[in-house]
């Protein structure tokens, strides 16, 4: 770990203009990411910008019938707040199928967004890792990839998003809130996680100057038909090997709309809607899962230890869509 | 010894339970001193070549750096390999930390930053810029397998000789076993990380506290390496965080650590980083290939147990995998091998249970195969099989009741109702299965020394430089000592982790019951006879005849044994022979009649998975580990062991795994988040069930130790009931969801 400076922000603007032309700063919310990371020198921020005094902590109804999540909330006040239980369930439920309740404590929504990929060889800077160090090379293409991705990833970079809680953000459609110095975005989910291409070194389209202040979820929380499935190597504290965030409109057993993301298998939450769609208006049956299914891992491909994650991803799908349609999560 | 029964067999609280769940109890890193400072250790990048330039100015340039030790500025040390040599070590030449340019294996310690500060010293340890001279190396245990040879001398037992004519046997046998078993390297991974702190003492002299398993294997090392005398150092380990077999030999920070002491003449602190706890001794990876023959009835024909095992290019790591069948099985017709394969990696190390684990995850899930194939029930079939000799010394066990292990295991489990077809047992999208198997673990006494001091306040101090690696050794002497001497558990203090302590062997084994309370008691039976020969001068002595084995000892005094209510307060006694304090050493050896007899003890365990159909997962709802471990001195902490051993069995059945990249050579899940143990939410139903077995020779005090043979057959018991779930069987540890859905 090297000496770094550190201040403590007190508004948004302040916060945004500590790292406004400085590469070099960082903002730290929970620290439970980026400390780790400094520690073992994978990340080196020069300046430290603390935001965890921000009036960035509170959870509120939008106008339009949604939610605004706060980007200091933590992941477990998130998860057990009210509303989020009652109309959002998958989110609660993909939250707490993440980390600990100690790291859920202390980990805040907005650094789980911004949380980096656990790939072995990122964390080792004896070896090559192009996400680490651009143009060094991916060691773990032909190295261990058991928790690599296999969609969307490049002869770059196969690494995968760890999140719980994105999965779910995307299944639902939220919209990330950001300020930067030229005023405020949303971003809409699908399009705030990239996919490696030949950056990899960017894990998102968030600026390096814009804070995110909130995450907005729409009004549709499909909380009477959802489930998270989270497939891992121990029953706890271990991220997904693949992980399924489904929520379902349900009438008289046909299915009105779907909505499925899937995490450990790329760079980002992974989504397809066109093959949601083949759902609309089917009803609801392990047939007509088993299809979506497979139209979702079309095109997918593994890199030898992690093959077995495509089948796997389709067998989550049915089981998650089951689960949402007896409404058991 | 006179066994009463006031302490012994009672679940008794750790006596340091509460110091240490109160923060009390200080582990090595935790010791302070006025200027200390603080070492970083520097890890290779590479797994084998040279130094080609170790450049330290920009560290040496950082504020509160104080120095940075490498291999061109440390100081004279010892020049022969012998000195190098601890009780744990090898055949072999052992490691010499910052020895020479040449880097033997990754993440070699190379340099020490050494800093006012612990974030200056870690700091400084990312400005000490290396350049490398690579050479070729191989990490690939299983692509070396053609190089595999036969070392000169084994670490432990050579394998057993041959018995019979296998070839000829298994050739003509009905039924026919032949398969490959594999496991990675594994981590111990003990919660406290291995540190050392050496302080210096107003005399000149050094006290080092060290993580161990043998303070006095710590002080021999460095006093031979430093040229020291046990005077100028003494080590110190009163509370170890976890070991398992990791504290057994010297690490490399305690080697760091004194160095940079004697050189600064400033007290040091070294801690390794989690990632470091990858850079030493492991689990070796085995490949194990065993043949059963055997005859319809499932008779045991022809038995092969052959394993390559995983070690270093400096020093030849073995461990007992192929020895089991002669203590569990009977069968005339046998052949065992043991094999090396040599890597550039650090020299692996004994983790609990060592080649017993392993050994008994192969030959117990043959056996499953076994029953499966011949349509035994895998209980039947061990009991058809059964032995009641070591078939390979030929001598008969000091006690051994698997027999009964077997019987209550299978009740209390629920054995009989099992349906020997496997994907018999199904529920939602679970399938259930249960598995068993037969666990051993040797049962040794090793000599040891004790000192006791009983004062006229009554109170008695027993001392062994023995360790408590959180095994509850404090608390069991404790017991031993207050039970022979009759006192109040308050009454008595047990001391250990010194050096200057009555000698002690390493803790590990499974041994230190068995050979310190074997101390513990003779040192608690001389202090009793001293009292004895005191008591008979007292006035109106009910003693004046009365031989040892006569008296007793309970709530503070002696007594006739013929007539309990003839007592005097041992306090009384002294006070009236106008004495303040006895004080005894002595040294317990195993006796002489033990070595007619094959020490074990014998475990049976019963397991219930649940596998998902779809994913593979495993979940372990229920296991039931039936205990054949002869006197239990502590039930409390003697479950604790069994629980420990069976979380820790199923961790290696189903997760733990070092990944090792033989691209880079390194070990690349390298901390917890992805070394995977088990966490709470994998643990289910644990029963745990000693059955009662007397022994009289195993040692003087009937106890044959715990530690190990706990994990002892978990892994093949559960690999079993996966089979049992699924109809997969799973044959490469760990058995992780990929290989099962
Ligand atoms: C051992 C372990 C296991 C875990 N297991 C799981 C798991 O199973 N599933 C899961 O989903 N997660 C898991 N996590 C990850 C955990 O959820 C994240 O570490 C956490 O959510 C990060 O939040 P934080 O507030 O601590 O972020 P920090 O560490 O403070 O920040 C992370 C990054 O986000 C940036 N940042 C933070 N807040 C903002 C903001 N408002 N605007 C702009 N940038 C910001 C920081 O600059 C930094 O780069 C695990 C973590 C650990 C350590
Ligand atoms: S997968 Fe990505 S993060 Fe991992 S080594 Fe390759 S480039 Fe680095």
């Amino acid at each position: 770990m090297r000496s770094f400076t550190y201040t403590r922000a007190g508004d948004v603007a302040e916060a945004v203009n500590e790292v406004a032309g400085n590469e070099e700063a960082r903002f730290i919310a929970g620290g439970t990411n980026l400390l780790d990371l400094m520690k073992i020198d994978v990340m080196h921020p020069r300046h430290i910008v603390d935001i965890t005094r921000l009036a960035l902590s509170t959870v509120e109804d939008t106008p339009e019938g949604g939610l605004r999540l706060g980007a200091l909330v933590t992941n477990a006040d998130t998860a057990y707040h009210e509303q989020v239980e009652t109309r959002y369930p998958l989110l609660s439920h993909a939250i707490l199928a993440g980390a600990t309740a100690q790291l859920r404590n202390k980990a805040t929504d907005g650094g789980n967004l911004l949380q980096r990929t656990r790939c072995y060889y990122f964390y080792d800077k004896a070896t090559p890792c192009n996400k680490r160090e651009p143009g060094s090379g991916c060691a773990a293409i032909t190295g261990f990839n058991r928790i690599h991705a296999i969609l969307g990833e490049s002869e770059h970079c196969i690494a995968t998003h760890p999140s719980d809680m994105c999965v779910a953000l995307a299944a639902l459609g939220a919209v990330v809130h950001v300020t930067g110095p030229n005023g405020e975005r949303g971003i809409p989910f699908a399009e705030f996680h990239r996919l490696p291409g030949d950056t990899p070194e960017q894990d998102t389209n968030l600026n390096q100057d814009e804070i995110i202040t909130s995450i907005e979820l729409p009004a549709q929380g499909f909380a009477d038909h959802y489930a998270y499935v989270k497939v891992r190597d121990r029953a706890s504290y271990a991220f997904a090997l693949v992980s399924v965030a489904a929520g379902l409109l349900l009438e008289d057993g046909v299915v009105k709309e779907a909505r499925i993301a899937l995490g450990g298998v790329a760079h980002k939450p992974w989504r397809k809607p066109e093959a949601e769609a083949l759902l609309h208006g089917q009803p609801a049956t392990a047939e007509n899962f088993r299809k979506v299914a497979e139209a979702y891992l079309e095109g997918a491909k593994g890199y030898g230890h992690n093959t077995f994650k495509i089948e796997l991803a389709k067998r989550a799908i049915v089981r998650a869509l089951q689960q949402a349609t007896e409404n058991k999560a | 010894m006179t066994m009463k029964t006031d302490y012994i067999g009672k679940p008794t609280n750790r006596v340091d339970g509460r110091l240490k769940v109160t923060g009390q109890a200080k582990y090595a890193a935790e010791f302070d001193s006025p200027g200390l400072t603080y070492g970083f250790v520097v890890s290779s990048r590479i797994a084998k070549g040279k130094i080609k330039s170790i450049d330290t100015t920009e560290a040496l340039q950082l504020d509160g750096v104080l120095q940075v030790f490498t291999h061109e500025n440390r100081p004279q040390t010892a020049w022969f390999d012998k000195s190098y040599q601890d009780e744990d070590s090898p055949p072999g030449s052992p490691f010499r930390p910052l020895y020479s340019d040449e880097i033997q294996f990754s993440q070699q310690p190379i340099a020490l930053v050494v800093a006012d500060t612990f974030e200056a010293a870690r700091y400084g340890a990312t400005l000490v810029n290396v350049t490398y001279e690579d050479a070729p190396f191989s990490t690939d245990f299983e692509g070396n397998r053609e190089k595999a040879y036969t070392p000169e001398k084994y670490k432990s037992q050579p394998p057993p000789d041959a018995r019979g004519d296998m070839a000829a046997a298994f050739a003509s046998a009905a039924m026919q076993i032949s398969e490959e078993y594999t496991h990675t390297s594994e981590h111990h991974n003990p919660m406290e990380m291995h540190a050392s702190t050496a302080i210096w003492e107003e005399d000149g002299t050094l006290t080092i506290y060290d993580k161990t398993q043998s303070v006095q294997n710590s002080q021999k090392y460095i006093d031979q390496i430093f040229g020291l005398k046990p005077k100028d150092a003494r080590v110190r380990s009163p509370f170890v965080g976890g070991a398992f077999g990791s504290g057994l030999r010297p690490q490399y920070q305690l080697f760091l650590t004194v160095m940079a002491a004697l050189e600064l003449k400033r007290p040091v602190r070294v801690m390794l980083t989690r990632q470091q706890m990858f850079s030493f001794g492991h689990r070796p990876a085995t490949i194990q290939k065993l043949q059963l023959g055997a005859s319809k009835e499932g008779k045991l024909e022809a038995v092969r147990h052959e394993a390559f095992g995983e070690t270093s290019r400096f020093e030849d790591y073995a461990e007992n995998v192929v020895v089991w069948q002669n203590v569990l099985y009977q069968c005339d017709n046998v052949a065992f091998d043991y094999k090396l394969i040599g890597l550039d990696v650090y020299t692996p190390l004994d983790m609990r249970a060592p080649g017993g684990s392993t050994g008994q995850f192969a030959l117990e899930s043959a056996m499953d195969e076994l029953a499966a194939a011949s349509g035994i029930n895998p209980v039947a079939l061990r009991l058809k099989n059964y032995t009641e000799k070591d078939q390979n010394e030929d001598a008969p066990f000091t006690s051994k009741e698997l027999r009964e292990c077997y019987r209550q295991g299978a009740e209390k489990f629920g054995w009989e109702k099992r349906n020997p077809e496997p994907r018999s047992m199904k529920e939602g999208h679970q399938l259930i299965g249960w598995g068993m198997a037969s666990g051993a673990w040797e049962a040794s006494q090793q000599q040891a020394s004790a000192k006791a001091l009983l004062t006229v306040d009554g109170k008695l101090t027993v001392s062994s430089a023995t360790a408590d690696i959180g095994t509850g050794t404090y608390t069991v002497m404790t017991q031993l000592a207050a039970e022979t001497l009759g006192l109040q558990l308050e009454d008595v203090s047990f001391k250990l982790g010194d050096s200057a302590l009555p000698d002690a062997p390493l803790e590990g084994g499974s041994w230190t019951v068995s050979s310190v309370g074997s101390a513990v008691t003779l040192v608690c039976d001389a202090i009793g006879k001293r009292l004895l020969k005191l008591a008979r001068k007292v006035k109106d002595t009910p003693f004046a005849t009365a031989g040892y084995d006569e008296v007793i000892f309970s709530e503070g005094h002696m007594r006739l044994r013929s007539d309990p209510s003839k007592a005097l307060a041992v306090t009384r006694i002294m006070r009236s022979a106008e004495i303040n304090y006895l004080e005894e050493e002595v040294t317990s050896k195993p006796a002489e009649k033990q070595k007619k007899y094959a020490p074990y003890a014998h475990s049976a365990v019963f397991v219930e998975v649940r596998v998902d159909e779809d994913f593979g997962t495993i979940k372990v709802t229920r296991v039931v580990s039936a205990i054949a471990g002869g006197r239990i001195i502590n039930t409390k902490t003697a479950e604790s062991q069994i629980l420990g051993g069976v979380v820790w069995g199923i961790g290696m059945a189903l997760e733990e795994e070092s990944l090792m990249d033989t691209t880079y050579g390194r070990f690349m899940n390298h901390n917890l988040a992805e070394y995977h143990v088990p966490v709470n939410a994998d643990i289910h139903s644990i029963d745990v069930i000693f059955v009662e077995e007397h022994d009289e020779i195993v040692n003087p005090i009937g106890a044959k130790g715990l530690g190990e043979i706990g994990i002892a057959g978990v892994a093949g018991a559960i690999a079993n009931a996966v089979y049992h779930a699924t109809g997969k069987r799973v044959r490469n540890l760990p058995i992780t969801l990929d290989k099962v859905m």
